[in-house]
């Protein structure tokens, strides 16, 4: 009897594992909480470090579906149960399906940044995240500030939400440093005029083509970056944004006043998840994240045999390193049900 | 003269402590500043004595807030200090009715039933001086150990007495409470023995003797007895100084001291030192200390109090402690833990140099206005408290100046926190000119934190300090703010330094309960749990901080609120960061259920009343 697989979460992972499986022959079902299938990468306008289309990436990945996998969208999975050898999901809606294993495949979610306050994210208008100017880049409006008004300077601040003990992140996100390297050159192709600061700790230049892009930013856009993690913003009568932050290389404060501040949300493991991955007795680890069986060399696997992780579920991940790993991930469970 | 070689040991003992005690005073005496020195004889000959001898007799002797804690222990403390008391006077008056009404030598009393064997059976026993001190004598012995009985129970079954950890004690101690409690029994044996052989006993210590004369050879045992008594006694005495039990005579002084308006002074000195030698290591502090929750209870008031006395200070003890003031709130002999720690913070920080030539003095250049609102370091950081802040002044159409809009310099409270008082002072003066400067009668700000430290620390000479709590409290009763009730139901976290550390508990609730239902909490008020994001805390590092957060958490939200109100931006921060309840502050709420009032009140009025 042909082997039935049940996949959860059709962004990037979910989506491009169901069609490895479904090409090695499982029967597969991708079930979606979303009424669309394509995840986070809807709503992102350009992918590092090609400048790449967030959806003609997700249009093509989902040209590679077999149409013998059954998608199911917004069915949100409230329920797995293992029995004998055999899992049964069941989702809100009433759907249920058995299965013979089960890949997550449920990503992150974007750190709210309501919870650095002292930002000023949700108080201050021309506050916004990374996710927010990525919407903005893809609706094609000319880019101008809350007021209307073209920035005179724009702020980037790295890390907010990750490797931040305060707010009990203490992980990174890996992909921030780049986006943020990424929009900046957007930015200052927009408004060459415009002066572009990056507010940063360290920077995790580790793809391969990021430094480079890196090295354009500074010499080709002339884009500041300064070395020290913000404080505090406040908000001038005009709507400018003033940062408090004192550049660590110079140890010296600054208060630099900028038009327009994005915030790089990091990647956080999200509480509707956790139920599930409860449900199923997976343990939890500091980070939050799902822990594989071995990082080295079970990295798709889990303590539960049949249940399987790829993409972000088990850490941050650019979008190439979450394709390459859910292939790995359809490998394995083709072994598993060998 | 009576006199008998056994009585030595306790007599040289007794010699012995009041040459060391008399040694010890002289010494504080002579460390004292001489303005504390001329307090303290003032007090002699005021009111001060009365209300110190009132004071000594409720908690030193009858043990009122040990009782109020837990009648138990109040008990056990209590026949200890009372019943040992009550002793030696009706033992020194019960010895001149045998001498004739003249002084006796300071053992005779101590140990009359071996100098004095009244064999009479008086009629009417009771109302006969011999007889009613015979009974007494041994109704307060019987009381004494009956302290002493609920003491051992204590070893094993310290909840009975309401606490759940209780003190480690070094040899010394377990020296001087090993001699303590041997003490009383030795007394029951010793006259018990004497009693069976001679009579002359009350009705314990006569019917005891009886009992063990039936199968003791009591003629062997007694005078062994009285040796054993009068060396505990002695090696009591010989311990005492160093041991715990130095409280005893030293919280007397502390008291009068403290009546007399003496206070820490800026380094460990006197005053310190009698405080260290006052703490009697009962362990109160240790139950309601969160760094419990940590593993930390190494580093708890009663702790630091010895580390301080026996003068080994340690460096980490001495960092790790939130500063939320509950040891203070909870202990019985009121010492000033939070002072203490700070002058020990004083001492090992007293290498640190700071620069402050960032300072500019800047005149300050704003209308004057009548009010100043004062947002704070910790206010910058929750820009949703000053949005709201403004929001209310402006809808209740307050004039007023945002004196630190651009960014405001350090109250200087983490820094004497850290025992950096003369850094601190650089802060504070400079805060204190830009303060004076805008002319204004009332200073309000967000910051719990900044408004003890502008209260105790600061002279801004007749300008008023609220809590923007207060300030709300005061518009919405005097009808100039109103607020629409909203189906909520709420928590109220009393910050450390707004609650015990300004005694503000009411006003914030009040505004709190025209808008939402507020809820109970376990722990609230005065027993209010620290958030764990303390800035007085110098070593700890976040897991353990989450810890104690997530733990006040659980009390906070335990009847599930909707929503959890504070009034102090850190505590907000630190509760926020556990991302699991809403989080407000009370100014927050107020913004967001603002209403018209139908007669608004002219602003100049504000200005006059405030």
């Amino acid at each position: 009897m042909q082997k039935h697989i049940v996949v959860i979460g059709a962004g990037p992972a979910g989506l491009e594992s169901s069609a490895n499986l479904s090409n090695l022959g499982f029967r597969v079902t991708l079930v979606e909480k979303e009424e669309v299938t394509g995840g986070h990468l809807n709503k992102w306008h350009a992918l590092f470090p090609s400048l790449a289309s967030g959806k003609h990436t997700i249009e093509a990945i989902v040209k590679g579906l077999n149409p013998g996998i059954k998608i199911q969208t917004a069915t949100k999975v409230t329920g797995i149960e293992a029995v004998n050898d055999y899992f049964t999901v069941s989702g809100h809606n009433g759907w249920q399906e058995k299965a013979d294993a089960v890949v997550l495949t449920t990503g992150f979610q974007l750190f709210d940044s309501h919870r650095k306050e002292e930002y000023g994210y949700g108080i201050y208008e021309n506050v916004i995240t990374s996710a927010d100017l990525e919407k903005q880049f893809a609706s094609g409006k000319e880019f101008v500030n809350r007021q209307g008004k073209k920035p005179e300077r724009v702020g980037f601040v790295h890390c907010v939400g990750s490797r931040d003990e305060k707010v009990n992140n203490l992980h990174c996100s890996k992909v921030c440093c780049i986006t943020a390297v990424k929009q900046a050159i957007e930015v200052k192709q927009m408004i060459p005029e415009a002066d572009v600061f990056c507010f940063y700790m360290d920077l995790r230049m580790f793809g391969r083509h990021y430094e480079e892009l890196y090295k354009q930013a500074q010499e080709k856009y002339n884009i500041q970056f300064i070395r020290g993690r913000l404080s505090e913003s406040t908000e001038d009568k005009d709507g400018n944004i003033i940062v408090k932050v004192e550049d660590t290389l110079l140890g010296k404060p600054l208060r630099i006043k900028v038009g327009l501040l994005v915030l790089m949300a990091g990647m956080e493991f999200p509480p509707a998840t956790k139920a599930l991955t409860n449900m199923l007795g997976l343990k939890n680890v500091s980070d939050g994240f799902i822990q594989p069986l071995d990082e080295v060399l079970h990295s798709n696997l889990t303590e539960i045999p049949g249940v399987f992780i790829a993409g972000t579920c088990s850490g941050p991940k650019s979008v190439s390193d979450t394709m390459a790993d859910a292939r790995s991930a359809a490998l394995a469970v083709a072994e598993y049900l060998k | 003269m009576t006199f008998d070689l056994f009585v030595l040991p306790f007599f040289f003992g007794l010699i012995f402590l009041t040459v060391v005690l008399v040694q010890k005073y002289s010494r504080w005496i002579a460390m004292m500043d001489s303005s504390d020195r001329v307090k303290a004889g003032m007090a002699l000959f005021s009111v001060n004595l009365l209300k110190s001898i009132k004071e000594v007799v409720l908690e030193s002797l009858l043990h009122r807030k040990m009782f109020k804690r837990n009648p138990l222990l109040g008990y056990m403390h209590m026949s200890f200090a009372l019943g040992w008391l009550l002793l030696i006077i009706l033992g020194n008056l019960e010895s001149r009715v045998y001498s004739g009404g003249h002084i006796n030598p300071p053992y005779y009393p101590i140990f009359l039933k071996f100098f004095i064997h009244d064999k009479r059976v008086l009629p009417f026993e009771l109302f006969t001086l011999p007889g009613f001190f015979r009974f007494i004598m041994d109704f307060i012995l019987l009381f004494v150990l009956s302290g002493l009985v609920l003491a051992l129970f204590k070893r094993t079954r310290s909840k009975w007495f309401g606490l759940k950890k209780t003190t480690q004690h070094n040899s010394f101690d377990k020296w001087a409470i090993t001699s303590l409690w041997l003490i009383f029994p030795m007394r029951l044996l010793a006259e018990s023995f004497t009693a069976g052989l001679y009579q002359g006993g009350g009705f314990l210590t006569n019917t005891l003797g009886s009992i063990f004369d039936a199968i003791l050879p009591l003629q062997y045992l007694a005078y062994p007895a009285w040796w054993a008594y009068s060396t505990m006694l002695g090696i009591f005495f010989v311990t005492l100084p160093w041991s715990r039990f130095m409280h005893i005579p030293t919280e007397i002084v502390l008291i009068f001291l403290r009546n007399a308006g003496i206070e820490q002074g800026k380094y460990p000195g006197s005053f310190s030192e009698i405080e260290l030698s006052s703490c009697p290591r009962c362990g109160v502090c240790i139950d309601v200390c969160q760094m419990n929750e940590v593993d930390k209870t190494s580093s708890t008031a009663v702790y630091l109090i010895r580390s301080l006395r026996d003068q080994q200070p340690d460096k980490q003890l001495n960092a790790n402690c939130m500063m939320c003031g509950r040891c203070l709130q909870a202990c019985p002999v009121g010492i000033d833990t939070l002072g203490l720690r700070v002058g020990a913070r004083s001492v090992d920080n007293k290498s640190i140099a700071m620069d402050f030539s960032y300072l500019k003095k800047q005149p300050f250049v704003g209308e004057e206005t009548g009010i100043v609102y004062f947002a704070g370091c910790m206010g910058h950081l929750t820009p949703g408290v000053k949005r709201a802040i403004v929001q209310i002044f402006n809808h209740a159409k307050i004039d007023f100046t945002f004196l630190d809009e651009d960014g405001s310099i350090c109250c200087g409270r983490p820094l004497k926190l850290a025992g950096l008082r003369e850094a601190a002072s650089k802060l504070v003066s400079e805060n204190t000119r830009m303060i004076k400067n805008t002319g204004a009668q009332l200073l309000v700000t967000s910051c719990p934190i900044c408004l003890k430290t502008f209260n105790n620390d600061y002279q801004l000479e007749g300008m008023k300090v609220m809590h923007h709590s207060v300030y709300i409290d005061k518009l919405v009763t005097e009808g100039k703010l109103a607020l629409r009730p909203e189906e909520l139901k709420a928590v109220y976290h009393d910050p450390c330094e707004l609650g015990r550390g300004s005694g503000i508990y009411e006003q914030p609730r009040n505004v709190l309960k025209q808008i939402a239902e507020v809820a109970d909490v376990a722990e609230e008020q005065e027993n209010s749990l620290c958030c764990g994001g303390s800035i007085g805390e110098l070593a700890m590092d976040f897991t353990q901080r989450n810890i104690i957060r997530d733990n006040a958490l659980k009390i906070l939200c335990e009847s599930k609120p909707d929503l959890l109100v504070t009034a102090c931006p850190l505590c907000k921060k630190t509760y926020d960061s556990a991302n699991c309840i809403k989080v407000k502050d009370i100014a927050e709420v107020v913004a967001a259920n603002l209403v018209s009032v139908k007669h608004q009140p002219k602003t100049t009025e504000m200005v006059e009343q405030g």
